[in-house]
């Protein structure tokens, strides 16, 4: 097999590990609230001295 | 005591002008007791940032709900409807809070456990105002968490509705899922494609080619049949009804290309052109997604089930027991609350009504009502708690025949499908069909059977309208962004062509015009002495009716009296002796017992004062107008006819005459029916496109005659009638600007239509002649979708800047 199809089998591979990432994310819900995770994220933890569940 | 009432100084907590300036607690002023309340509770309870994180986030909580509201909430049957989960020890719920607005809503929301133990996880979603909430069974109940909530102004919105329907909000990822695939096969074939184009013998080395080839098929078999399985859907939905819709051609091209791709690639004669193929179908996706947007957090096909409590307290034996409204039934005896609405049409048995039906009839004025007399569904009371007969069920009542009326429901399916998209697609399937023969017809009678198949099949290829399309769904998809973003929220993007075409305005006034709170007062008459000022002020303090709240409010008083000698004659004034000084406040027919007033043309919108029998003024109730609305009605008279219909008396015509103009017909005391009969009339008669605008329930039958209707709402996630579109009362003065807009976008789709046209043009100059290469497709088409979408976007985004609206 010459260099190139091997090439494009890692293009391809690394392709659809990124195709993944993006079907995950949709189904993880990451697309339905654009808003509260960038604004959860700036508040400060006022729970730090209890215990975490 | 010496007070600065120049400093009228706004709420900490909500925001609110203060307008007492008497409650305060630990240097900070708040407008009613219950923002202190939750400052103090969250204060406890060290959830301060709240404060700190936005100014003012707070939600007034002057309207008071009362305590036992949420009873109903222990009934097992709506317990199970509401919530979604539970094992019997941990139970899962979500609830839809309009009130979230802003970052701190969210922090105080995600931290409730702070203030209700109970409460295990909470988590919002802010696009849909949602929150989700896990709670123990064994440490809170449903109705404790829907309290907790409550009682730090984010009521949830409960309604029979929701509760009959079931409603989960579902997310739909189909859309997304289809996007990504289709990007991913696209550039993928794009790739691989590569070296086909730019191998100079060529032919690139053979067992590479073939490899190529496979995988180009491989991925292009999801594009057809996963990603692009919307278009042939409708298509043929289209082909079934015999009508030829945007997206039959779009299939026949898809297909087309698919199939003479796979012939050329299996036969070993060329390429193909799956690279063009899935480009297109991704690009398009793209576009319907756009124009597609859904408003989750807002309905436009509310009916009275929203509008009516979910449960109303029945009077069993001297015991009010809280009764889901399908089950309360003629007879019974209901309790109504102050503030509350009245579901059922019933007889009044005790307390003092004053119901204000501006919401059904557009009456702007509270009506009272005696005991015996029969009040209708819809109405809400404004002064205290009533006792009430059952005399027609939820089902039965005049709000819901006025909802079920025929008339109002039969026009809206006629609506005419003219728009320029139905046009094209009618006619572009004929068009490119007959270029398709008439090259194949040519190449026939030179006896080239090749190039006849060639040109046949790479002319409904390239012909492909898809450009045509994008131009269409872009302009449309970010003018109802931009729109959105301005809070004019429309029903679907067909409604931005309809707006272009409209040449006659229609306005409600009660609630539509004029601000649905405020009550704007105008003395006339002898100026009060200053003891005469006080005295009245503490006489109208003592009466509930929300006029005489209004007229406290107007005299802005602080060092009230006492007053002993008072007569409250219900729906009618106040009489009152305080040091020997006769006072009657009231309506014209109260005061007119004593003495004639010439000026009766005020009689229905003004209160009297009389003291000691000699009237000494009047207070003139206005409505107040909505912030520019001269300025906007002289730009909508420029262009457009203008009309005002109302379900109210004609007190304030004369006001609006001027601020409407001489030429506009002023139509009063129009019943609902009236209202859709005259709408219908300018349609039919006078063959105008009419933009309606109004608010109420009376308005239903004629937003949905107008060409366009549109609901005005000082709440987005208050109840409005079905409609075309709904318009945030902020923006209201910016009706105007989103006309132009429309008009704009129209004006850009035709542009990028000659654009796309041109493309088209070069690509069948190509394809007639049959030597439309793959290479010449495969940057042909790509290039003319997304000079469409650039050109669309950024021609969208400039008249948007120009009109000084938000982008």
């Amino acid at each position: 097999m010459s260099a190139i199809i091997i090439m494009l089998l890692g293009s391809l591979l690394i392709a659809s590990g990124f195709l993944l990432a993006f079907l995950w994310s949709v189904k993880n819900g990451q697309y339905d609230d654009d808003y509260s995770p960038a604004q959860r994220i700036l508040f400060d933890d006022a729970d730090k001295d209890k215990p975490t569940k | 005591m010496k007070v600065d009432q120049a400093v009228i100084k706004t709420c900490f907590h909500c925001g609110e002008n203060c307008t007492s300036g008497k409650i305060f607690l630990q240097e900070k002023q708040f407008c009613c007791d219950g923002c202190k309340l939750v400052y103090e509770l969250l204060n406890e309870n060290d959830l301060c940032t709240y404060y700190n994180l936005n100014s003012n986030p707070g939600i007034s909580q002057k309207i008071k709900i009362r305590q036992d509201k949420f009873l109903f909430l222990d009934d097992v049957e709506v317990k199970n409807k509401l919530i979604q989960f539970t094992d019997g020890s941990k139970t899962h719920v979500t609830f839809y809070l309009p009130q979230i607005h802003c970052s701190s809503c969210l922090w105080l929301l995600e931290n409730i456990h702070n203030i209700n133990k109970g409460i295990v996880h909470a988590k919002v979603n802010f696009i849909n105002k949602e929150v989700f909430i896990i709670f123990s069974e064994q440490e809170t109940s449903l109705r404790k968490v829907v309290e907790t909530l409550t009682y730090i102004g984010y009521e949830p919105h409960i309604s029979l509705q929701e509760l009959d329907e079931n409603k989960l909000t579902v997310v739909n990822h189909t859309q997304l899922y289809k996007i990504g695939i289709a990007g991913f096969c696209f550039v993928n074939i794009m790739m691989m494609s590569l070296p086909e184009y730019f191998s100079s013998t060529g032919k690139v080395e053979d067992n590479i080619h073939q490899i190529l080839q496979a995988l180009v098929v491989v991925f292009s078999l999801p594009v057809i049949f996963y990603c692009a399985s919307d278009f042939f859907i409708t298509a043929w939905k289209g082909l079934r009804n015999k009508f030829l819709n945007i997206d039959t051609p779009i299939a026949l091209a898809i297909l087309i290309t698919f199939c003479r791709s796979i012939y050329e690639i299996f036969s070993g004669t060329g390429t193909g052109y799956l690279d063009s193929m899935s480009g297109i179908v991704f690009f398009m996706l793209i576009g319907r997604m756009l124009q597609q947007k859904t408003y989750h957090s807002i309905s436009f096909e509310r009916d009275y089930k929203s509008f009516f409590p979910v449960a109303i307290n029945v009077l069993k034996d001297n015991v009010a027991k809280p009764t889901i409204i399908h089950n309360v039934k003629v007879g019974d005896v209901i309790q109504i609350y102050n503030n509350e609405l009245i579901p059922v049409d019933a007889i009044l048995s005790k307390g003092n009504a004053s119901i204000d039906y501006s919401f059904v009839s557009g009456e702007s004025l509270p009506v009272a009502k005696e005991i015996g007399e029969i009040i209708y569904a819809g109405g809400k009371q404004l002064n205290g708690i009533l006792e009430l007969i059952v005399v027609k069920e939820v089902s039965q009542s005049y709000l819901t025949n006025l909802w079920n009326k025929d008339v109002f429901k039969t026009q809206s399916e006629e609506q005419e499908q003219s728009s320029f998209i139905h046009w094209l697609s009618k006619y572009f399937t004929f068009i490119v069909l007959s270029v398709a023969f008439i090259a194949a017809a040519y190449w026939l009678s030179q006896h080239q059977y090749n190039k006849m198949w060639n040109t046949l099949t790479t002319v409904l290829i390239v012909a492909c309208p898809c450009a045509l399309l994008l131009a269409s769904t872009f302009t449309n998809g970010n003018i109802l962004r931009i729109l959105s973003k301005n809070k004019l929220y429309l029903r679907h993007a067909d409604m931005i062509e309809r707006l272009t075409k409209i040449n006659h305005v229609v306005f409600d006034k009660t609630g539509t015009i004029t601000e649905q709170k405020t009550l704007q007062i105008e003395y006339q008459g002898n100026p009060f002495t200053t003891t005469d000022k006080i005295n009245i002020a503490s006489i109208m303090l003592q009466s509930s009716h929300p006029l005489s709240k209004a007229i406290v409010e107007y005299l802005h008083v602080l060092d009230t009296i006492e007053i002993h000698d008072l007569k409250i004659i219900h729906g009618s004034g106040v009489e009152a002796w305080i040091n020997d000084r006769h006072y009657k406040i009231g309506s014209y027919d109260f005061i007119q017992n004593a003495k004639n007033i010439s000026n009766i043309e005020l009689k229905s919108s003004s209160v009297f004062v009389m003291i000691d029998n000699k009237v000494i003024g009047d207070f003139k109730i206005n409505q107040q107008y909505r912030f520019g609305l001269k300025e906007l009605i002289q730009q909508l008279r420029n262009k457009f006819a203008v009309s005002i219909i109302s379900g109210d008396n004609n007190s304030e015509k004369q006001q609006l005459q001027t601020i409407f103009g001489q030429e506009t017909s002023l139509l009063f005391n129009q019943k609902p029916a009236q209202k859709f009969d005259y709408i219908e009339h300018l349609k039919k008669i006078k063959h105008q496109n009419v933009l309606f605008i109004g608010d109420g329930l009376n308005d239903a039958g004629a937003l949905k005659a107008g060409n366009i209707g549109i609901a005005i709402t000082e709440n987005a996630n208050n109840f409005t009638p079905s409609c075309d579109g709904i318009l945030d009362a902020s923006q209201f003065s910016n009706l105007y600007s989103f006309i132009q807009l429309a008009v704009a976008g129209n004006n850009i789709i035709l542009l990028s239509f000659l654009l796309s046209i041109i493309y088209n043009v070069i690509g069948l100059y190509f394809a007639v002649q049959g030597t439309l290469s793959p290479l010449i497709a495969a940057v042909l088409m790509p290039c003319s979708s997304i000079t469409i979408v650039l050109i669309t976007y950024g021609l969208t985004q400039f008249h948007a800047i120009k009109l000084k609206l938000q982008t």
